[in-house]
């Protein structure tokens, strides 16, 4: 039993500090640290900085131009660069397609397709959940029919991440309507600028549009699109959804938000002393820093597991669990903490260059959106609800 | 013991509740959002029309009502339909203020009040957070009239009062109760300005910046440094106000996400046949229902001595606070994705339950301040 790092894994890690501190735009991180509004352009120059550092790839292989790094050191890069608060690696082509592509991809398709995720060519988004079928995903409804070398696509996706950034989406479609539902369904590559196809922006309840609606009405997509064999989309979408779950417990996100939030704390003044030394409150944030030192090390002890070879099952239903609540917890601190200036919703004041002052404290707006915001986490990528069911089913075998 | 509603109430309760189901839709509640005046005109002067700001106020006062059960019934409605209207502002606080402490003269405003004139109360300051006690503006002055200077925060409905009723400190220092005074100040007096802005959970409020704003002797509400038992009851009374709102919010969220669980399907049945959810769904019917006695308790206790009337007042808010903030995050998770767009209904409703614990002290603030006054 060894806490520490090696002194490889230490090497490392004053590694990744250094480019940090070297390359990371000061402009980005002051944006990020100040919950500020990032732009397309934003992502695109944070992904270029590391594409050029051969650093992108996170979790891809070598062979297609990624780092080749093992679990440590991947949450290793993800601890550090949250720290620094750097832009988040937006993951629809780097840790949900890329990984099917190498996998479940034609030569072609990863020769065309990979280096151009890299490269920032193409900015993909997810095309999984329909109006119907959320948590319940097999049930997809959006229909790709054959005609000759095309698929013609109908139907409807949802919540679909800055898909308003995009000009490729993957799709689960169903090709057929024979046998379980899961056997019907088909992964396909869909160029977005394709006539038929149109995106609709939803604003959530904290006033951004990040999500959208994506339609699609008689779409021709090229049969080349195709990922795999027909009717076997539901064995690439779970290979996919065990990628989306890397980092799903969040710990430096987590780490983050509790830094943000005792700096609130510390500043606020609550009955003429400082907010963090209020017991009542004080007691909460000390329980929360509590529950996340156990996750991180649970965290952790899943990655040594993945370092070692073994695959993640069910840990990352409880990582997902109890990572969102904690997450969700310092989010309602922070907010709480503002107080009444959790009410005041100034939102151009998060714009870049945008000449409005904010209405209190900067950090006031950002607490309140994000606490409005991460209630999605527990409800995305499988509801907190569908991974009890998980954990109760695979591990508890009941 | 009855715990039904006297034949008035009933008929306030009953009408009010009509004429919001059929006048506010949540298209009507989004413009009232982004329209510049943060409120909807058409519903503030239907609602004068019925004379519900009259059942603030009491016969004595030119109104037909006062008691606390009279405000819970009319917010609880309010908070049902999610409206914001500037009811609270105008009827409760710096109406209520002028009802409670002011001279004949200055009362002859309240039958403008209850015909829908906008007056707030500009009380709260930066540096105050949730204590009543914390004032810095500063007046000086005296039988020659006063002079204000100092900057009050998150005013409700700042940009369309004609007037304000504003603390100032006449003595004693920033946190002293001793020493507080309450003038009446128009929204057009020199030297008064202001900063508007929207609000989470709808409506609009302000900064009131005062600089050396000038008013006559008779501006004065009250006896000078004398306000803060008056402020206080004034929080008391408007925290039953929008506990009731709260409560009222509840309601609805708990009738949409009921039928949300029985229409929405997946996995081959409606998700409200999962016992998981539907034990979740239980406990938020038990807290609705906590809800609805602590409303209860505080309405029927605002008019007794102040250490047990202030005794409930954070104990009420306290409660409120707790099931409020279980409400809005269990109905949000029970939608699953819809119940995270603008959109449906649900999200403001959520929103502006949310919004309940930042104003008047949230549910820590009570926490503390019920210990504290239970000891004394």
């Amino acid at each position: 039993m060894d806490l520490t790092y090696t002194d490889d894994q230490k090497a490392f890690r004053d590694e990744v500090r250094a480019f940090l501190d070297e390359k990371l735009p000061k402009r980005l991180s002051d944006k990020v640290a100040g919950g500020k509004r990032l732009t397309k352009e934003d992502y695109e120059d944070w992904h270029a900085i590391l594409n050029a550092q051969g650093w992108l790839g996170v979790n891809w292989p070598k062979e297609h131009g990624g780092t080749g790094w093992d679990a440590v050191q991947r949450h290793i890069f993800e601890e550090e660069t949250t720290r620094a608060h750097a832009p988040r690696i937006v993951p629809f082509g780097l840790n949900m397609l890329g990984p099917v592509l190498m996998k479940f991809g034609s030569k072609e398709q990863q020769a065309h397709y990979l280096p151009r995720i890299l490269n920032g060519d193409d900015w993909w988004c997810q095309g999984y959940s329909e109006p119907g079928a959320g948590s319940d995903l097999a049930s997809v409804k959006t229909t790709a029919v054959r005609e000759g070398e095309h698929y013609i696509v109908n139907g409807q996706k949802t919540w679909t991440t800055l898909g308003q950034y995009a000009n490729m989406i993957f799709c689960l479609v169903r090709t057929s309507k024979d046998g379980k539902p899961q056997e019907g369904i088909s992964f396909l590559l869909i160029d977005m600028d394709t006539p038929g196809v149109t995106v609709r922006p939803i604003v959530l309840i904290d006033g951004e549009a990040e999500v959208n609606e994506v339609w699609f009405e008689d779409v021709k997509v090229p049969a080349e699109n195709l990922v795999g064999e027909e009717n076997k989309g539901w064995t690439y979408a779970k290979y996919l959804l065990t990628h989306e779950r890397t980092n799903i417990a969040g710990v430096g996100f987590a780490t983050s938000a509790l830094a943000n939030l005792k700096r609130i704390a510390g500043l606020e003044q609550s009955g003429g002393k400082p907010l963090i030394q209020n017991p009542f409150f004080a007691a909460k944030m000390a329980q929360v820093e509590i529950d996340l030192m156990a996750m991180a090390t649970t965290n952790l002890r899943t990655i040594a597991a993945a370092a070692a070879g073994n695959a993640p099952g069910a840990e990352s239903s409880m990582l997902k669990i109890k990572g969102t609540v904690i997450r969700q917890e310092i989010n309602a601190l922070t907010r709480q903490a503002v107080g009444p200036y959790a009410m005041p919703f100034v939102s151009e004041a998060l714009d870049e260059g945008a000449n409005v002052e904010p209405v209190g404290p900067g950090y006031a707006l950002p607490a309140t959106q994000s606490y409005f915001n991460n209630r999605k986490l527990s409800i995305y990528g499988g509801s907190n609800e569908v991974q009890r069911q998980i954990i109760s089913k695979a591990i508890l075998e009941l | 013991m009855n715990f039904d509603l006297t034949e008035e109430r009933q008929m306030l309760q009953d009408g009010l509740r009509r004429y919001l189901r059929e006048n506010v839709t949540p298209e009507g509640l989004n413009e009232a959002t982004d329209s510049d005046t943060g409120h909807s005109e058409k519903v503030w002067e239907g609602l004068t029309e019925m004379g519900v700001i009259g059942a603030l106020f009491s016969e004595d006062d030119g109104g037909f009502g006062g008691a606390g059960f009279d405000l819970t019934v009319v917010f609880e409605e309010m908070g049902r339909a999610g409206v914001f209207e500037p009811l609270l502002e105008t009827g409760v606080l710096a109406g209520g203020l002028i009802a409670a402490l002011g001279s004949d003269a200055q009362k002859a405003q309240i039958e403008e009040i209850i015909g829908g004139k906008v007056l707030s109360f500009a009380h709260s300051e930066p540096r105050a957070r949730y204590d009543l006690n914390h004032v810095e503006t500063k007046a000086t002055g005296g039988g020659d009239g006063w002079t204000l200077s100092g900057t009050k925060t998150v005013v409700g409905h700042a940009a369309i009062a004609e007037a304000f009723v504003v603390s100032a400190r006449t003595a004693g220092d920033a946190a002293d109760e001793d020493g507080i005074s309450l003038f009446i100040v128009p929204a057009d007096a020199e030297g008064l300005t202001i900063r508007d802005y929207p609000l989470n959970g709808g409506g609009r409020a302000g900064e009131v910046f005062l600089e050396d704003v000038t008013v006559p002797a008779d501006a004065l509400l009250g006896e000078a440094g004398q306000a803060f038992p008056a402020i206080e009851k004034a929080a008391a009374r408007a925290t039953a106000a929008i506990s009731a709102e709260a409560l009222g919010l509840m309601e609805t969220i708990r009738a949409l996400t009921v039928g949300y669980l029985q229409q929405r399907r997946q996995f081959g049945q409606p998700i409200g046949k999962f016992q998981a959810l539907q034990h979740r769904m239980a406990d938020v019917l038990i807290e609705i229902e906590q809800a609805r006695s602590a409303v209860i308790n505080l309405a029927g206790h605002l008019e007794s001595p102040r250490a047990e009337r202030e005794r409930h007042v954070s104990a009420t808010k306290n409660l409120i606070g707790r099931a409020g903030r279980l409400v809005a995050e269990e109905s949000i998770q029970m939608h699953g994705g819809i119940g995270m767009t603008q959109e449906y209904a649900l999200g403001h409703l959520a929103k502006r339950l949310t919004m309940v614990d930042h104003r008047f002290g949230d549910s820590d603030f009570h926490l503390e301040r019920f210990i504290r006054l239970s000891a004394a």
